[in-house]
């Protein structure tokens, strides 16, 4: 019988919370958590389950990665999973990390699953197989299901349709081979050009990937004259959250008055805290300059290196959010500092 | 957020743990910072050496509002 491996994070390996992500990577010779669905469903064993907290990966990324690498050097296995990783974006970048290096290793099949919305998607798609997950756990099952089938696939020795076909995200590797109608390429070329030239729509058959950056801004002449602003994605706000800004998949900001502060003063002084429900909160809770650094920046403005620090800091909790809330935030963020004047902005993500 | 921010016309820079994810999301100065939950002082080190770090890295971000780059770009840290 084949055999599987599955990655897990601190949470799905049954270790604990946000408050064990930086648990050290592990490895167990059992199936742990949903490493019993995998072996459920699967043509194959799953022999050994990876655990590693979303912390460490994201922190100590290389020490992670070599330490698991190390763990299977010796481990028998003919396919690779890891997550589903569903809406979370640590996760999503864990499993991309130790997938793609398990692949280039042992040159075996590594599978995932995450929600577009993970940034995980985007930055390990061409590396390994990323199925479309769901949004949470409450998607495991069906998660599960789509990549073990795709899996099974490969462990049969099945053949294997281009991505749109099988359905993970396109990695944008060009295969050759024949279409079932074997219409040929100048007949397809001719079809294409002909819809253009009137005007319908039509695929290309070689889709550009779309870059989407921005133009960079010029950097500050002299700081001793600008106006600088801190914004956060990392949840702080005075400790009754008056703007119900929410812990996950925000749609909310506010702005607080810093004026006459030189540090942000923490929890227990009924001062700022964090709602963020993406991470632990206890560091940020204790001195939330950690995550929006006003004491430093008070610092450089009396040093005269910054003109000033902006009056309000900005904030809203980045996990879960999505990319176009996000970006529809940042606008009315944007909008403000303008009219405020601020000429330059130091964000802050946890 | 820092894509519309700079889109806006703001010189901005992100201090960020995940610069892979800052990356690809398109930020165009970064600052690496030293962890999710305490991106700018580790809390089983002094109150002293976490100022140190934090005064450091802010700093590293501040030389990165003044600094002309033609692509993307993360900034070095000391500390």
């Amino acid at each position: 019988m084949k055999k599987a491996v599955v990655y897990l994070n601190q949470f799905f390996g049954q270790i604990g919370g946000e408050d064990v992500a930086d648990h050290a990577p592990e490895i167990r010779e059992e199936k742990v958590g949903a490493a019993m669905l995998y072996n459920q469903l699967l043509d194959a064993e799953v022999t050994h389950t990876v655990i590693c907290g979303d912390n460490f990966m994201g922190s100590r990324t290389e020490e992670a990665v070599e330490t698991i690498l190390d763990f299977l050097k010796d481990v028998d296995f003919d396919i690779f999973f890891a997550g589903p990783a569903f809406q979370a974006g640590r996760y999503g970048m864990a499993c991309g990390e130790i997938g793609k290096a398990v692949k280039e290793e042992f040159d075996v099949p590594v599978i995932s699953s995450m929600n577009i919305e993970n940034p995980g998607v985007e930055v390990f798609k061409k590396d390994i197989y990323i199925f479309p997950g769901g949004h949470s756990a409450a998607k495991m099952r069906d998660d599960v299901k789509k990549i073990t089938d795709f899996g099974n696939k490969i462990l049969n020795g099945e053949k294997l349709l281009p991505a749109e076909k099988e359905g993970y995200y396109k990695r944008g590797i060009r295969h050759q081979y024949f279409l079932e109608d074997e219409t040929p390429a100048y007949e397809r070329a001719i079809d294409m050009l002909l819809k253009k030239i009137n005007g319908e729509e039509f695929e290309s058959e070689l889709p550009i990937p779309e870059l989407d950056l921005v133009e960079i801004a010029p950097a500050i002449e002299d700081l001793s004259k600008t106006t600088i602003a801190l914004v956060t994605s990392g949840g702080i706000v005075p400790v009754d959250n008056p703007d119900k800004i929410q812990s996950a998949s925000a749609t909310r900001w506010g702005k607080y008055d810093i004026s006459a502060m030189d540090k942000l003063d923490n929890r227990e002084d009924l001062a700022f805290k964090t709602i963020h429900a993406g991470y632990d909160p206890a560091a940020a809770d204790a001195d939330p300059n950690v995550v929006v650094p006003v004491d430093a920046m008070r610092k450089y403005e009396k040093e005269g290196r910054i003109g000033k620090l902006h009056d309000y800091f900005y904030s809203t909790v980045g996990t879960g959010t999505t990319q176009k809330e996000a970006a529809r935030m940042g606008k009315e963020i944007a909008q403000e500092l303008q009219d405020a004047n601020v000429q330059a902005v130091i964000l802050t993500s946890t | 957020m820092v894509k519309e921010i700079e889109k806006a016309g703001f010189t901005v820079v992100q201090m960020a743990n995940l610069i892979p994810v800052a990356k690809t999301v398109g930020a165009n100065r970064m600052v690496p910072t030293i962890s999710i939950p305490y991106p700018l002082g580790d809390p089983s080190t002094s109150k002293e050496e976490q100022w140190e770090l934090r005064y450091h890295r802010v700093g590293v971000a501040l030389d990165a509002l003044t600094t002309e780059i033609e692509e993307q770009k993360v900034f070095d840290v000391e500390i």
